[in-house]
This record gives C-alpha cells, sequence and structure tokens, in this order.
C-alpha cells in the first residue's frame, strides 16, 4: 500500500492495515528466486537449442534463426497452456514462466480460453490481449520514445 | 557448447529480477512484465542489449526484455532509411513473428480446447 493511500485512511483504518500486514504470509523469497532462475534459464537453454537447430539445418542466419524459435516456443507454450500444464508450473516458478516470451503467450492464450464462452468477438477477441497488451502498450511508447531521442540526438 | 551455459545462465538472472520485482518491489506481473519491456527498449536504445544477446543468445532473445529492444531495433532500422515516419512503420518489423504467432496460435488454441482448471 502506498503512503498516499494510507493518509486518506482512518487512524482505525490505519491500525488494521498495520495488523493485517503482520499477519500477510511471508513471501518465500529465496525459494521462488531459485525456481525462477532454474526454470527461467531451462527456457532460454531450450530456446537455444531450437534456435540452433534451425541455424543448422535450414537457411537462417544467426539474426534471422531467432524467429523461428520464438515461434516454435510460442507454440509450445500455447499448447502447455491449453493443456494446463503451463500455469501448473508457472504456480511454482513464478516469474520463470511469465518473463520468457513463453509467459507472454501463456497470457495470450489463457485470456482467450477462458473467455470463450462469452463469443468469440466479445469473449476471445476482447479479452485475448487483457493482460498482455499492457506489455505492447508500453513496449511500444518506451520504444518510440527512445527511438526518437536517438534520432534527434543524431546517434543511429 | 558455451553459449547454451550463458543461455540459460542470462535467462535465468533475467527472471531472478523479474521474480525480485514481483517479492520484495511487491509489483503485480503485469507491472512487472511492462517495467521489463520498458528496461529492454532503454537497453537496447544504449546499445546495451545486442552485446549482450551476441553473448548469451537465446538467454537474452527469450526473455520478455528483448522485445522492448527488438521493438527499438526495428523502429530504429527503419527510420535510417525514411527518416522519423520509420519509427512509427519499423516498430513491429522485428516483433512481428512473436505477436502474430501469439494471436494465432492463441485464437486457434481457443477453437480447439476448453478452459482447464
Amino acid at each position: 500500500m502506498s503512503d498516499m493511500l494510507k493518509k486518506k485512511l482512518s487512524p482505525v483504518q490505519q491500525e488494521y492495515q498495520d495488523f493485517a500486514k503482520q499477519r500477510e504470509p511471508q513471501r518465500p523469497v529465496l525459494r521462488n528466486v531459485i525456481w525462477a532462475f532454474f526454470v527461467g534459464g531451462t527456457i532460454c537453454l531450450f530456446g537455444q537449442l531450437i534456435q540452433d537447430f534451425f541455424l543448422w539445418n535450414f537457411d537462417f542466419t544467426e539474426k534471422t534463426a531467432g524467429n523461428p524459435a520464438v515461434a516454435i516456443l510460442i507454440l509450445l507454450s500455447v499448447l502447455a497452456t491449453a493443456f494446463g500444464v503451463y500455469d501448473h508450473l508457472a504456480q511454482h516458478a513464478g516469474a520463470g514462466t511469465a518473463v520468457p516470451v513463453t509467459g507472454f503467450a501463456n497470457s495470450i492464450a489463457s485470456a482467450a480460453l477462458e473467455h470463450r464462452s462469452e463469443g468469440f468477438v466479445l469473449g476471445v477477441g476482447g479479452n485475448m490481449f487483457k493482460l498482455a497488451g499492457s506489455v505492447i502498450v508500453f513496449g511500444v511508447v518506451a520504444a518510440f520514445v527512445v527511438a526518437l531521442i536517438k534520432i534527434l540526438l543524431g546517434g543511429t | 557448447m558455451e553459449i547454451y551455459f550463458w543461455a540459460f545462465v542470462v535467462g535465468g538472472l533475467i527472471c531472478v529480477i523479474g521474480q525480485l520485482l514481483m517479492d520484495v518491489g511487491k509489483l503485480t506481473p503485469a507491472h512487472t512484465m511492462s517495467a521489463l519491456v520498458v528496461a529492454g527498449a532503454v537497453l537496447g536504445g544504449l546499445g546495451w542489449y545486442q552485446p549482450l544477446s551476441d553473448f548469451a543468445g537465446a538467454g537474452a532473445t527469450v526473455p520478455i526484455t528483448s522485445f522492448g529492444n527488438a521493438l527499438v531495433r526495428g523502429a530504429m532500422q527503419e527510420a535510417q532509411q525514411t527518416g522519423v515516419v520509420g519509427i512509427l512503420t519499423g516498430i513491429f518489423e522485428v516483433t512481428s513473428a512473436g505477436i502474430s504467432a501469439a494471436i494465432i496460435f492463441g485464437f486457434l488454441s481457443s477453437l480447439v480446447f476448453r478452459p482447464r482448471g
């Protein structure tokens, strides 16, 4: 809870907030970090294997082999989401499954599946980017500002 | 073979940063992802992301930070050829594969599968 929000509360409410904070279960930070490291690292290692597979077996350069590799990772992640495996893993791995591009695909696929009952246009189409949207919005805005600054400074 | 080791370690460490933002910084997952994407865009603008991905391969290109970097890279590539408008036309150039694949596969999965608890 931010300090600004805290000021608006009455003393009794503040007291309750402090009480609730004491009762909040401690997050097992170390355990979470270790899980995130190994699961995230494994997904990236797997991505490297796919990338090298495309590099060696097809006509890709080191720069372009990333694209099919990412597409394959996304396909696998969507399948894992559809079978309910990805979210099961995500319960332990936290950021380890959320930070790789597979987590981006997972958030799109799970939103699409979840809202399917509301119809394809309003449900699937409208909610697909519910979670992933903020990543795209902030990524694009940040990239626009960064690119604009670089151009204005004359650097390329 | 070394690239596999560094892909694992660097990819793992980026996820650890994300986990710390969530656990210690108390950010929601959406805030964490957004922060990492912005960080990737800034690092890309500074020119520091490319050396990292040369060094760590998929360890740098698979985490969501590379999405921010790739947006900047696409925008700059196009802007060098067509000027400032190139930022708008080129921004999705590099990331197209990731976004299209996620939309298409996500939609197809909603046609075929039912949600699971």
